[in-house]
């Protein structure tokens, strides 16, 4: 590792001062440098280069080579979370573009170490995915290539069936396994003098609450107890698997978690590293001769074509305007209430407490909550948001509206589960016959059907028994069952929801 | 250096190879490859291999853009595709170009329409060297000078010697600066084989007619260099008379007269006899035609031109007899006619591109 140049170790060493000055927190840095096959190795592999063996990365390389080559993409850095941080750097890139990369990364690793989604993820990454890559390996030797690499396709088919919250949440407290099973809770009774009684314990009330109380126990003896969106941890635990299998699965089911954050934070990670980057470049890295080369590549990163929202542009513009709104005063009860315009754009009080906002920000949000908290109304005016939607007349994506609402709506229900479709297993004895209900939190949105089928099939190679799910399709409740031999659909008469 | 990603990149071309060998059938009905063919590669757009998953549905999805524009302005078809959903881990839909050799495809060809491997007749691999110059030497004769080369030596020298002087720059080439052209000698493989295409341009062969011919003479070139070192090509259009002309012309040209078939048969004729001596080359004639002979007597000259002139040349005689419209396709049954037993001679009819496939068979099944 850290091949760099004595040149780029002084760059490495200046743009780390700098980022440190500016109050960024960040994780070692180790940068390496690679020529474009090897970054494209590298990208191709999700960030690690020790990834077990499969089709899958050869695909993404075949079509990172191949855009590089026709010249349509090019990837300028690749950074990783994990402690330390590694980052890859092109070989054949200017000074300029190191810098900024630098720069970029810099900002990144702090958002790693720092924003709480990422607080539960494995900070020795670099080495799990080695060991992944080493057992899966083993157990190619032991049972075959293909019959291995089949296995993990099936796994790939789910490894978007987690709960990207559960790492946050104590499931399964102590106390709950403590209670004996025999005793059923009583319903309490406030004490009274007999003639009170039914005013102080009215039974009605007792009556419900009872009832209350054998739906709970009900709800025990249910499997799953509540409807699970960990269904990767479900299979994990509940099919009848080999052991082999089951490790692979688990494996997937970790990297899976391992990157969800880096779903959920897509927007207010790469806008952090280009506020942070712009600002570094701007006030402290460029020299003179730089700037034109600095501003066009800057330029392309926040570009692109027009009518599509980037990332880049849309996280770094709520940054600079938080820190604009919060150094202003323009935040709190008296502004909102505030209906002169003439007022508003003048707004300044002057309370400078801009930068410690945007760092308060990034450790506490993530994408869904960095919108629904920041996105205004005045920003979305500004900023020229709208919404598009698929007009099957014309067989085009037509602008269907510009209103405040509907826009934020939108953009929160697509970064919503980083816009994947609400899965859970209902139940895991369906039909008191040992099938697999799943359900789909219909949303607006169909699910790709012959998808769907595809991946029910997957679901049935490890659950063994039939599988089922409940959709809705053409607004109508459908459930599609696949027994491990045919598919069968048929209307279910209430819609899911 | 050997990337570890080298083992999944062949894996996954692997996968590709058997998806492209599974497919090979629609591929071979569509015309779709002709256009992506390099020199020895031809690419094939395969839309990326998606592992399944529970997703939603792409046309309802719709999303945030950003940017000028009045409700109902139009974004585009497929442009806003992936549109604000890159917010989320989705990657777009890629379509995947995949190089493979010709040769490769040859061999996929080949077992999938389980064609026999060609028996070359005459001298296999015929090659000759032709000295080129490509090189420079120290010595040589002085015809051969490269004056440049021998002039920045001379330079070099002079400079690093300090006899220079820029104001009054005079060089001397000494015996040591001079530079002449060498020659290597290069193994040119010859053509050791020949395939004649002829083809009816009537009023009644139309453009899906002769969209066929090209699918077809695709894979049967294909097939043939695949066996032959060098192949050389040459293709002869006819309505009532014959022409030589290139391949642009071959399948652009419609002309309206009519059609008399011998005139493109004696033309092939000549050609071997003048150009493709027969103890030395493996021949291929195709002959392409809706089956509208003008005259019954022209029919029986063709048949006699090819039992004298024609088949004692060839490796193989293939007619196809492509479906029209106008056509009375009365030349493919008077062929069958005269030509049954003979195993030189393969005739097939082609209703419409899926027929290509079958006839692609018919032609090349019996390993000549």
């Amino acid at each position: 590792m850290a091949n760099l140049s004595k040149n780029l170790q002084d760059l490495q060493e200046e743009i780390e001062g700098h980022a440190r000055s500016y109050g960024l927190d960040f994780f070692p840095v180790l940068f390496e440098l690679l020529d474009y096959r090897g970054l494209n190795q590298v990208a191709a592999f999700g960030g690690f280069p020790t990834r077990y063996p499969h089709w899958r990365f050869g695909m993404e390389y075949e079509y990172l080579q191949k855009s590089y080559s026709y010249g349509l993409s090019k990837i300028y850095e690749m950074v990783i979370n994990n402690d330390p941080c590694y980052a890859y750097l092109l070989e054949c890139n200017q000074i300029v573009d190191q810098k900024l990369v630098m720069a970029h990364v810099y900002a990144h690793c702090d958002f790693f170490k720092n924003n709480l989604a990422f607080s539960k993820t494995n900070r020795k990454m670099m080495d799990v995915m080695a060991n992944h890559g080493t057992r899966i390996r083993r157990y190619m030797d032991a049972y075959g290539v293909e019959v291995v690499e089949n296995f993990v396709d099936v796994c790939l088919s789910l490894e978007n069936l987690i709960d990207p919250h559960s790492p946050f949440i104590v499931r399964d407290r102590p106390k709950d396994r403590d209670q004996p099973e025999d005793q059923r809770p009583q319903v309490r009774r406030m004490k009274s003098k007999s003639y009170m009684n039914d005013y102080v314990n009215p039974p009605q009330f007792i009556e419900a609450h009872k009832k209350k109380l054998e739906e709970e126990a009900r709800r025990k003896k249910r499997f799953p107890e509540a409807p699970q969106r960990d269904i990767l941890k479900f299979l994990i635990e509940h099919s009848p698997i080999e052991n082999w299998q089951r490790d692979i699965l688990s494996m997937i089911r970790e990297e899976s978690y391992y990157y969800a954050p880096q779903a959920q934070t897509k927007i207010m990670n790469e806008g952090w590293a280009t506020y942070w980057h712009s600002k570094l470049m701007t006030e402290k890295v460029l020299t003179d001769a730089e700037v034109i080369d600095y501003a066009d590549h800057h330029s392309g990163t926040l570009g692109g074509r027009s009518g599509r929202l980037n990332p880049y542009k849309l996280g770094v513009e709520l940054f600079r305007n938080i820190e604009e709104r919060w150094n202003k005063g323009r935040f709190g009860k008296e502004y909102d209430e505030c209906e002169d315009l003439v007022e508003r754009a003048r707004w300044d009080r002057r309370t400078g407490l801009g930068r410690e906002k945007i760092f308060e920000v990034r450790r506490h949000c993530t994408d869904v909550t960095f919108i629904d908290d920041y996105l205004t109304e005045d920003f979305c005016r500004e900023h020229k948001l709208f919404i598009y939607d698929f007009n099957p007349k014309t067989g085009m994506y037509q602008i269907s509206d510009r209103e405040f609402k509907k826009v934020k709506q939108r953009l929160l229900f697509q970064l919503t589960n980083a816009g994947q479709p609400f899965i859970f297993v209902v139940d895991g004895n369906f039909r008191n016959k040992g099938e697999l209900h799943l359900q789909h939190k219909y949303e607006g949105i169909e699910l790709k059907h012959d998808y769907a089928r595809d991946t029910l099939r997957n679901i049935q190679k490890i659950w063994g028994r039939p599988v089922n799910l409940d959709t809705t399709v053409d607004d109508k409740g459908r459930r599609i069952t696949f027994d491990g031999e045919d598919f069968e659909e048929k209307d279910v008469t209430d819609k899911v929801a | 250096m050997i990337l570890r990603i080298e083992q999944d990149h062949n894996r996954f071309k692997q996968i590709i190879r058997g998806r492209i060998k599974k497919d090979l059938k629609k591929y071979i009905s569509s015309g779709e490859l002709i256009g992506r063919r390099g020199k020895d590669y031809i690419s094939i757009p395969l839309p990326q291999i998606r592992i399944p998953q529970f997703i939603y549905g792409p046309k309802q999805t719709g999303g945030v853009g950003q940017g000028e524009g009045a409700i109902g302005t139009v974004l585009g078809a497929g442009e806003v595709e992936g549109g604000k959903q890159e917010a989320g881990n989705q990657p777009g839909e890629h379509l995947l170009e995949v190089d493979i050799s010709l040769d490769e495809l040859a061999e996929m060809l080949g077992e999938e329409l389980e064609l026999p491997e060609i028996r070359p007749k005459g001298r296999k691999n015929i090659v000759s060297s032709r000295d080129r110059y490509t090189g420079i030497s120290r010595y040589g004769p002085e015809t051969l000078r490269h004056f440049k080369r021998t002039y920045k030596e001379t330079l070099k020298r002079s400079i690093s010697t300090g006899i220079y002087r820029p104001d009054n720059p005079i060089l001397i080439p000494i015996r040591a600066d001079k530079r002449y052209r060498s020659w290597k000698s290069a193994v040119m493989p010859q053509a050791n084989a020949v395939i004649i295409y002829m083809m009816d341009v009537s009023g009644s062969m139309g453009e899906e007619q002769k969209e066929i011919v090209r699918i077809e003479s695709f894979w049967i070139d294909t097939w043939l260099r695949h066996h032959y070192k060098g192949v050389e090509i040459r293709y002869i259009i006819h309505d009532a008379e014959a022409r030589e002309v290139d391949r642009e012309t071959f399948y652009h040209t419609r002309e309206s007269g009519g059609t008399v078939i011998s005139a493109a048969y004696k033309m092939c004729a000549r050609m071997m006899e003048l150009e493709y001596p027969s103890e030395e080359w493996n021949i291929y004639c195709l002959h392409f035609s809706d089956g509208d002979n003008w005259s019954q007597g022209d029919t029986e000259e063709c048949v006699s031109l090819l039992k004298t002139q024609i088949l004692p040349r060839v490796n193989l005689f293939c007619y196809g007899q492509v479906e029209s419209p106008y056509g009375t396709g009365q030349f493919l049954v008077d062929l069958k006619e005269a030509y049954t037993e003979d195993e030189r001679v393969a005739l097939s009819k082609i209703e419409n591109k899926e027929g290509v496939y079958q006839s692609i068979k018919d032609f090349l099944g019996r390993g000549r």
